[in-house]
């Protein structure tokens, strides 16, 4: 992969993919050297399961970070969707459908909001984002006064949406169960990837994203597209905020989804999106938050006397993985100054 | 003004190359402590490069600059600063979030056991502001001023570290009518009070007006100095143009066609109070001649939608045409390749095959918003041997490639919509004389296709080999027309600096 990295006729996108997916591999191998419990079924169906979460969340900001946006609300849109949910089936008595409907519609709407905001009114994403991370938590504990919201013992079927398994890999895999939410995030990344490597939608976000004054001149309606972005962030935010609720099944509006935000940030730099924007890949996005959900594993597997540093843990590998992934880019970039001259 | 006196300040024969390119060759002037000494010529004539060299703002790379008759290098503009050479520059070098006070010390505040002394900077800086006529509190911020006040901000910077030689370059570029009588007012105080200066400008009548010298440059030379009753406009004008044609523009000449483009009343933002009256025909390569800041680049960005019209109406074709965002423009058949191609008309960090589908994905290159990758790839391996465009493959970012290369790419874009009206803002800057000439053989093989091509160009080689006519504007006004049997560069200057 080195060697490859170093090739300056390779593709940009295609050495980030292969760097964060051994970054994946070498901690996967650690771990799984330092404790027998890592590969067992169990263990890596949670990390598939809480994997697919945060990959979801991940992959609608990645969405936003390609046009050079950023949103900071998704942690709070999590929180608000994921106590709406029980508050509307249970204290409310509203239908599943009609609740599911309220729930991811107000996500949509909050993404368009934060749209028009960004782009009619010119505000900067990361202030816009900001009061809604503020905004949404503050209406969540308002709306449910404080109180933590739960399906208790009802709504086995939709709970399963988000707890339940399929045994595809029955006779291969041994005891594995592929968790419903995996398979979930499968669908929603192949579409991703469609949207964004396929379509004149996705070749538009990038195009605002790598020089926004050009997309205008080439008579691209930025203002719409990049809006889109945001409801495609939000949404999937919504989306997240339901599966975490049905798989939990008890929301704390005070810190349900707290640093969620930081997380989906993080796993998309990570898989190979640029802040600046124009840059970005839908699988390093999934490895990326991959990566987050191992790491965490692996503490709790193999040192559990670091919990308590969790946090400090992954701050210093996603920095370390950064740095090296930007000596490479300028070891790349001289040499290539070097080829040409 | 005596001419015993010794000149405070001297270039010989002063040397800048660019590459290949001689942007000052041997040129030589001096000063004289209490004069005016005015440098003209046409845009690209070198003057912007010589005021470089003169406030140590870059090296030159033959020939010396005095200061006190002796020879000085100054290695950085602090240098030439100290030595008290201060230039005033197109673009002010302030920081507009800062106070008056603040930007007339910066660098070198008065302080107090440590701390920046608020009064002290006060009390000076309106001592230094009330010698250039400005009569401002110090606590303002800057950017609560006009252009013109900003102007004279620098120029107290300037005298607050005794700066006895002032380079002024272009101070009236962006200034009112009102503002530049007062900026005249405190050149000729401070020429009183001994400080020579050396004045950069192209409106000839404040050269005429101000100047006890003239230095006239022309591609990168100095053709002559006229002084004192001798400084007479039409010479002047003489003196900057008037050189051989080079051979590479091909003059055929095309039968052009219906009109593509008309605009009635125009008004545009940058000049809301003038009407522009123009049309061209299909199969016509017009050139948009006039100096820097006559309001060319604004035109072309209102014709492309890009900036609101303020008024008038437009025809393409003979249908209303009143385009709100590039993408009407587009459909309609109008589009523009802009002047600062890397910063509004290409993905640097993209590849040359997005840059080139860019403009057409939705028309042509796509079903059901889905990319035809065959198709885009067609129309890149056509456009790439079409116009011969030099890059190691599809895929290499345009970053790399040479600036003609890029322009290419843009041409490319645009081509692949089947454009009407073809409009370019200085299509050939920064590009090397080969690419130049097949821009040149393009424009001219589009508008064979029936295609109108609108340029604005500040080469008046460019302006005088292409064009069937050119419009001259000055001041956000179309001057004159010049038809291609009448176009010489005289005719073309006169026009551009009209100052009636």
């Amino acid at each position: 992969m080195r060697a490859n990295r170093l090739n300056p006729f390779s593709s940009l996108e295609g050495s980030k993919f292969l760097g964060i997916f051994s970054l994946l591999m070498v901690i996967c191998i650690y771990t799984a050297i330092s404790s027998d419990r890592f590969l067992l079924a169990a263990n890596l169906e949670n990390i598939v399961h809480r994997t697919a979460l945060f990959g979801i969340l991940s992959i609608g900001v990645a969405f936003v970070i390609v046009t050079g946006g950023i949103d900071l609300s998704i942690g709070s849109v999590v929180c608000l969707t994921g106590v709406m949910l029980p508050f509307l089936l249970t204290q409310c008595n509203w239908s599943v459908a009609a609740s599911l409907a309220t729930v991811l519609g107000a996500s949509a709407a909050i993404g368009l909001f934060h749209g028009v905001m960004i782009t009619k009114m010119r505000l900067q994403p990361f202030v816009v984002t900001l009061c809604g991370l503020l905004f949404y938590r503050g209406a969540a504990r308002g709306i449910t006064k404080d109180r933590s919201q739960g399906f208790g013992l009802e709504f086995t079927d939709l709970r399963s949406l988000a707890t339940g398994h399929i045994p595809l890999f029955g006779d291969v895999a041994g005891d594995f169960r592929l968790p419903a939410t995996t398979l979930l995030l499968i669908i929603i990344a192949i579409i991703a990837m469609v949207i964004l490597n396929r379509t004149v939608f996705g070749r538009y976000l990038f195009a605002i994203g790598g020089n926004r004054e050009a997309a205008r001149y080439s008579g691209i309606n930025v203002d719409r597209f990049t809006t889109s972005a945001y409801v495609i962030c939000s949404t999937l935010a919504g989306l997240g905020g339901i599966l975490f609720v049905l798989d939990i099944n008890a929301a704390q509006p005070s810190d349900f989804g707290n640093f969620y935000e930081l997380y989906a940030i993080a796993a998309a730099v990570l898989g190979g999106c640029s802040l600046r924007g124009g840059e970005g890949n839908i699988s390093g996005v999934v490895v990326g938050a991959a990566v987050m959900v191992v790491l965490t594993n692996t503490i709790n597997l193999v040192h559990p006397e670091y919990q308590k540093i969790e946090f400090a843990i992954i701050g210093g590998v996603i920095l370390a993985g950064v740095t090296a992934d930007a000596l490479v880019r300028r070891l790349v970039a001289s040499r290539n100054r070097a080829n040409s001259s | 003004m005596t001419s015993a006196t010794a000149a405070i300040f001297e270039a010989r024969g002063v040397c800048k190359r660019y590459g290949g390119v001689h942007a000052l060759d041997d040129v030589s002037l001096s000063v004289r402590p209490g004069e005016v000494l005015a440098v003209v010529g046409e845009n690209g004539a070198g003057k912007s490069t010589l005021m470089k060299v003169l406030a140590g703002v870059v090296q030159p790379s033959r020939g010396s600059v005095l200061v006190d008759g002796r020879p000085t290098v100054f290695a950085h503009i602090h240098q030439a600063l100290s030595a008290g050479v201060a230039l005033i520059h197109q673009e002010l070098n302030l920081a507009p979030n800062l106070d008056l006070g603040a930007n007339v010390f910066l660098g070198r505040e008065p302080r107090r056991l440590g701390f920046i002394s608020k009064k002290a900077i006060a009390d000076q800086a309106r001592q230094h502001m009330a010698r250039v006529g400005l009569e401002v509190s110090p606590e303002v911020r800057l950017d609560s001023l006009s252009l013109g006040q900003q102007q004279l901000v620098e120029i107290a910077k300037a005298l607050s570290v005794d700066a006895r030689v002032l380079i002024m370059d272009e101070p009236t570029s962006s200034l009112s009518q009102q503002e530049a009588d007062k900026l005249y007012k405190v050149v000729r105080q401070l020429r009183e009070r001994g400080i020579a200066i050396c004045y950069i400008s192209h409106r000839l009548h404040e050269v005429t007006d101000l100047a006890d010298r003239v230095v006239v440059l022309r591609d990168g030379r100095s053709v002559g100095e006229l002084s004192g009753a001798q400084i007479d406009r039409d010479k002047i004008v003489r003196m900057m143009v008037g050189r051989d044609i080079s051979q590479y523009y091909q003059r055929t000449p095309l039968a052009a066609g219906g009109v593509a483009i008309t605009a009635r009343s125009l008004r545009t933002s940058a000049f809301p109070s003038e009407e522009l009256d123009f049309s061209v025909r299909s199969g016509e390569i017009v050139g948009l001649a006039g100096l820097v800041g006559a309001g060319r680049t604004e035109l072309l960005t209102t014709l492309f939608g890009i900036t609101p019209m303020l008024g008038g109406s437009l025809h393409v074709d003979g249908k209303p045409y009143a385009p709100q965002t590039a993408a009407e423009a587009i459909a309609a058949g109008v589009v523009l390749a802009p002047e600062d191609r890397r910063q509004c008309g290409l993905l640097l960090q993209k590849g040359v095959r997005w840059n080139l589908s860019l403009a057409s994905l939705r028309k042509t290159l796509s079903r059901w918003g889905f990319v035809r990758p065959r198709a885009e790839g067609k129309l890149c391996t056509d456009t790439i041997e079409q116009l011969r465009i030099k890059t190691p493959d599809r895929e290499s970012p345009v970053h790399t490639l040479s600036g003609g290369n890029q322009q290419k790419v843009v041409l490319g874009k645009w081509l692949a919509t089947k454009p009407r009206v073809l409009l370019l803002d200085e299509p050939t800057r920064g590009i090397d004389v080969g690419s130049k000439s097949e821009i040149y053989a393009l424009m001219h093989e589009l508008a064979g296709r029936g295609v109108a091509v609108l340029f604005a160009s500040s080469d008046m080689e460019e302006i005088l080999g292409l064009s069937d006519r050119a419009l001259v504007m000055h001041h956000g006004r179309i001057t004159g027309e010049v038809h291609r049997d009448q176009l010489s560069e005289e005719s073309v200057m006169q026009l551009a600096v009209a100052e009636t």
